[in-house]
């Protein structure tokens, strides 16, 4: 059924992204394409993949932005421009507009924890989901004609054959500078949930009325470069005592 | 968007039947005419044909049954219920004036109302994506029936000079139905052109608290899914061109033609039914290119994480 749920989910699985911590590495792309290549649903076709025009679907990307402040100066590689590498996969919206629109059913919000799959048997391959996502969160799988979209792992966080550590999503788990949390974001008390309330957290496009589950923690704020520039060390010996003082009017008078 | 050949002959071919559909249901042509029933066989085959062009760019056609079940929330979904609902008074009606030679009243007009249904099912289902500026707007279904209706009455109206009936009546609405078509048409795409966008690299990233937001680097280097999907820029380069073709070819052109005819006080004949039927190749040309244009001009808001 694509209606969405008729009442707010009890339980908000989803992820948090520290912007100001991913370091832009890939390695949650990767481990994403690796986990679920093999794991729910068809595998993650590529086509051409040792071509010159790879492509393939992909649950997670990361995008990297520059961002510069108003009055920002850019100069060569050294402005106050910054680099801020962006990961995007599925943000499991409350009010989701690609589920709405499957015409088969195959799309759907879970009742229980508000996580948006896609029922493969049932994807007709329409495409009309990914046109409804204002993100880019589903990629059509050309081999096997099904729309693929991230399942927040749902086949590793409740796997109770797994350590507890485990039961993460993949591309969580894996981050090495650990920029990725994944918990429930209905429960204030969450870590999740307090790390939004205490970084202030952001909604992506918020004018789209999608209201995304997951957060993005906003970079912290950066001194300007020219604060920078005035702390740099003198170089006098104003100051200078004792054997310091000492060696510096002797090398004065040589 | 890209413009897919399926999804373009499908809008178009099934506009057009519908239209015509609309025509013969309202009893606007001699039910006892051989070319009227040719119209009918004509409307059914580009309704028909046109579904089954949309089928083409399914990942799975063979699960397209499935499609007909999410009614209560899905365009598409009531799309495809209402074209197979809308089948059954346009047979009935078809079935009176082909094999029985008159004219079917009730299911002729409940034929009618359902078609345009169909045809505002299928412009909702462009016209309920937020994500896509240009579409979500009134104007797209009031372009989309606008346009049925058009070039149903200058179909019509070539089915009437070729001897279908009152050649008169017809090609006066198909005028005028061409000339509000447009019109709105105008209006939708100054819209396209006016509203500023609204979601913005800024908002897409929530860095615009930050400052000026720009894509540094693609995920991939090469194009992907999302990319040829959602950003196809090769007709915005003609936009402007193309823009004039599909109104000479899809407006004036029909427009001036009949014109003609009726200033000549032409009746049916194999002259009038030649230039006619140019009219509606015309039209109907014009009308291909208004729907590229309607999916190649209209910008995704996934691009903003693209770089435009």
């Amino acid at each position: 059924m694509t209606s969405l749920p008729s009442l707010p989910t009890p339980k908000k699985l989803g992820l948090v992204i520290d912007l100001d911590v991913c370091v832009g590495c890939h390695a949650c792309v990767v481990n994403c394409k690796e986990w679920n290549t093999g794991g729910y649903g068809s595998a993650l076709s590529d086509q051409d993949p040792y071509g010159a025009e790879a492509s393939g679907a992909w649950l997670n990307r990361v995008h990297s932005f520059e961002v510069v402040p108003d009055g920002g100066e850019v100069v060569g590689e050294a402005g106050e421009a910054r680099i801020v590498h962006f990961p995007k996969s599925c943000l499991h919206c409350e009010d989701a507009p690609c589920v709405t629109v499957c015409p088969t059913g195959a799309s759907y919000k879970r009742a229980d924890d508000g996580i948006v799959l896609v029922d493969e048997d049932m994807c007709i391959g329409c495409g009309l989901c990914a046109w409804a996502c204002p993100y880019g969160a589903r990629e059509m799988d050309l081999a096997a004609g099904v729309m693929k979209k991230c399942t927040l792992c749902i086949d590793r966080i409740y796997n109770e054959t797994f350590e507890e550590a485990d039961r993460q999503p993949a591309c969580v788990r894996t981050c090495p500078a650990n920029a990725r949390h994944f918990g429930d974001l209905a429960d204030p008390q969450s870590a999740v949930s307090v790390m939004v309330a205490e970084r202030g957290g952001i909604d992506l496009m918020p004018e789209q009325g999608t209201r995304p589950v997951n957060k993005y923690l906003p970079p912290r704020a950066r001194k300007p470069l020219a604060a920078s520039a005035n702390a740099m060390p003198r170089e006098d010996t104003d100051g200078a005592t004792g054997l310091f003082a000492w060696l510096d009017r002797m090398l004065d008078r040589i | 968007m890209h413009p897919a050949l399926s999804i373009i002959a499908f809008t178009t071919l099934s506009g057009l039947g519908y239209g015509l559909a609309v025509m013969l249901g309202l009893g606007l042509l001699d039910p006892a005419a051989v070319a009227t029933k040719i119209a009918w066989i004509a409307a059914l085959a580009a309704i028909g044909g046109g579904l089954l062009s949309s089928t083409l760019h399914l990942g799975n056609p063979q699960r397209a049954w499935r499609a007909f079940s999410q009614w209560r929330s899905s365009w598409l979904s009531r799309e495809g219920v209402m074209a197979v609902v809308t089948f059954v008074p346009l047979l009935m009606t078809a079935w009176a004036c082909v094999i029985e030679g008159r004219q079917a009243v009730v299911p002729g007009l409940v034929g009618a109302v359902l078609s345009l249904c169909t045809v505002f099912c299928t412009a909702m289902i462009y016209a309920s994506l937020k994500s896509v500026d240009a579409w979500h707007t009134r104007l797209t279904p009031a372009c989309y029936l606008l346009f049925s209706l058009g070039g149903g009455a200058v179909a019509a109206s070539f089915f009437a000079f070729c001897g279908g009936g009152n050649a008169l009546w017809l090609p006066l609405v198909a005028i005028v139905a061409l000339v509000g078509a447009w019109v709105v048409k105008r209006a939708w795409r100054q819209h396209l052109q006016a509203t500023a966008p609204l979601s913005t690299p800024e908002s897409a990233t929530g860095l615009g608290a930050i400052g000026h937001v720009r894509l540094f680097e693609r995920p991939h280097m090469t194009e992907n899914y999302l990319t040829r999907e959602m950003g196809f820029r090769i007709a915005r380069k003609h936009a402007a061109k193309l823009w004039i073709i599909a109104m000479a070819l899809g407006g004036v052109v029909p427009f001036v033609l009949f014109a003609l005819l009726l200033a000549a006080g032409a009746q049916a004949g194999p002259g009038a039914a030649l230039v006619a039927g140019l009219a509606l190749a015309s039209h109907v040309i014009g009308i291909l290119a208004e729907r590229w244009l309607f999916f190649a001009e209209a910008r995704h808001a996934v691009m903003n994480y693209y770089g435009g």
